[in-house]
């Protein structure tokens, strides 16, 4: 087996994303959009915000990484590529995770690098969270992706697969959202939060492909 | 090269159909016949390997090259990038610019897939078959959107490619322009 193919899917899918013009920018101005609207909505008392800040931005950061999900399996399958991939004499699921790891690349780290602008506006403290923010909002939205690629390449066939795929990834999304809000707010588990976030997210890079594969493989069947 | 035993297969509750056999060898070309909904289509995917029958097995001993009706061009490639992609993942150092060339696609080779016209995307699927030297050619409707000049040029590859002890199997409409070894009508 040569590693060929995958770094192949993974050029092809970043030059996709990147060939699609506003497609890398709609998921930041949805995470900015949605974001914004919550201090206008409950008021701009800081300690509420401060409160608030990170549950916000980590639903604010699952739904963004739907919004252009839809379109990473579901194109290949319109436009014959998915045929090619699945012959192409390499794992399936690596290149299905070399895809959606092009697709986090040009969709999610942009969200993660926002993400100390968008805390500061929940009153977040300038300093040390504000640096690990972003690797803890890339850590998670890494997994966002994986597990909605898992959503996507189910629901590949399906016209208007968008919604399906929220209903099939927003439950999987539950552990990083859980360890990934409890390392934003340092507190509970303290320290071992952010290890349990990332242990959240190898699970999900480690599985997440071969349930991936399964799915494509249904799709062009 | 390739053996089928005793296809079937199911779409849906229907038997679209069963008890299909058939085989290849170096510098033979089946065709594959049937009206429209025959399931011409679902057997080819079947032979490499895409859908898996109901019934019966496949015997796959030599890789293929697979030309679907949906090109597998995306909006955004050019014929070149297509081909380039394709290159490095097979690994292959063929001449882009010589098969470019041999297919007509020279003019249009930094053209974008979406603005290209139906018969220059086959065209620059069917470029594919000259990236990599693969014993088996799995063909649907290759002729289709192809002008008079493309079909000769496809005629005379798929004739270099069994003269070279290539195989071809292409389900095709009408008038094949080669000698089939063998017809399989579904």
């Amino acid at each position: 087996m040569s590693p060929k193919p995958i770094l192949s899917a993974f050029r092809q899918a970043l030059s996709e994303s990147w060939a699609g013009g506003a497609g890398a920018l709609l998921p930041l101005g949805f995470f900015a959009g949605a974001a914004v609207l919550v201090p206008l909505g409950i008021g701009t008392e800081p300690g509420m915000l401060r409160a608030v800040g990170p549950g916000i931005l980590w639903v604010s950061l699952a739904l963004s990484s739907l919004v252009t999900l839809e379109r990473i399996f579901q194109a290949d399958v319109e436009d014959g590529a998915l045929d090619l991939w699945l012959q192409a004499g390499a794992p399936v699921s690596a290149i299905a995770a070399a895809k959606t790891f092009a697709h986090w690349l040009t969709a999610g780290l942009p969200l993660a690098l926002m993400s100390p602008v968008l805390a500061l506006m929940f009153q977040a403290e300038a300093g040390i969270g504000l640096l690990t923010g972003p690797l803890i909002y890339g850590l998670g939205g890494l997994a966002f992706f994986f597990w909605g690629g898992v959503g996507a390449a189910l629901s590949a066939t399906v016209r208007r697969g968008g919604l399906l795929i929220a209903l099939i990834a927003l439950p999987l999304y539950v552990p990083t959202a859980i360890f990934g809000s409890m390392a934003m707010r340092g507190a509970a588990l303290g320290d071992t939060a952010p290890l349990l976030l990332a242990a959240s997210t190898l699970f999900a890079l480690a599985a997440a492909p071969f349930a991936m594969a399964a799915a494509l493989r249904l799709a062009a069947d | 090269m390739l053996s089928a035993t005793n296809l079937g297969i199911l779409r849906g509750e229907r038997v679209l159909f069963e008890g299909v056999s058939l085989s290849v060898a170096p510098g033979e070309a089946v065709v594959l016949r049937g009206a429209n909904g025959a399931g011409k289509t679902t057997l080819l995917r079947i032979l490499a390997g895409l859908t898996r029958p109901e019934a019966g097995h496949v015997d796959r001993q030599a890789t293929h090259h697979w030309i679907g009706h949906r090109e597998g061009l995306k909006p955004h490639e050019t014929p070149r990038a297509h081909l380039k992609l394709w290159a490095q993942a097979w690994g292959s150092d063929a001449d882009i610019d010589a098969i470019l060339g041999e297919m007509g696609l020279s003019r249009p080779s930094e053209v974008a897939a979406r603005y290209l016209s139906a018969g220059q995307r086959r065209r620059t699927a069917l470029a594919r078959l000259m990236l990599d030297q693969r014993p088996l050619w799995l063909l649907d409707e290759p002729f289709t959107a192809l002008d008079a000049e493309g079909r000769e040029q496809l005629l005379a590859l798929v004739a270099n490619h069994r003269q070279s002890g290539g195989a071809v199997i292409a389900a095709i409409h009408g008038d094949a322009g080669f000698a089939a070894s063998r017809e399989v009508t579904l």
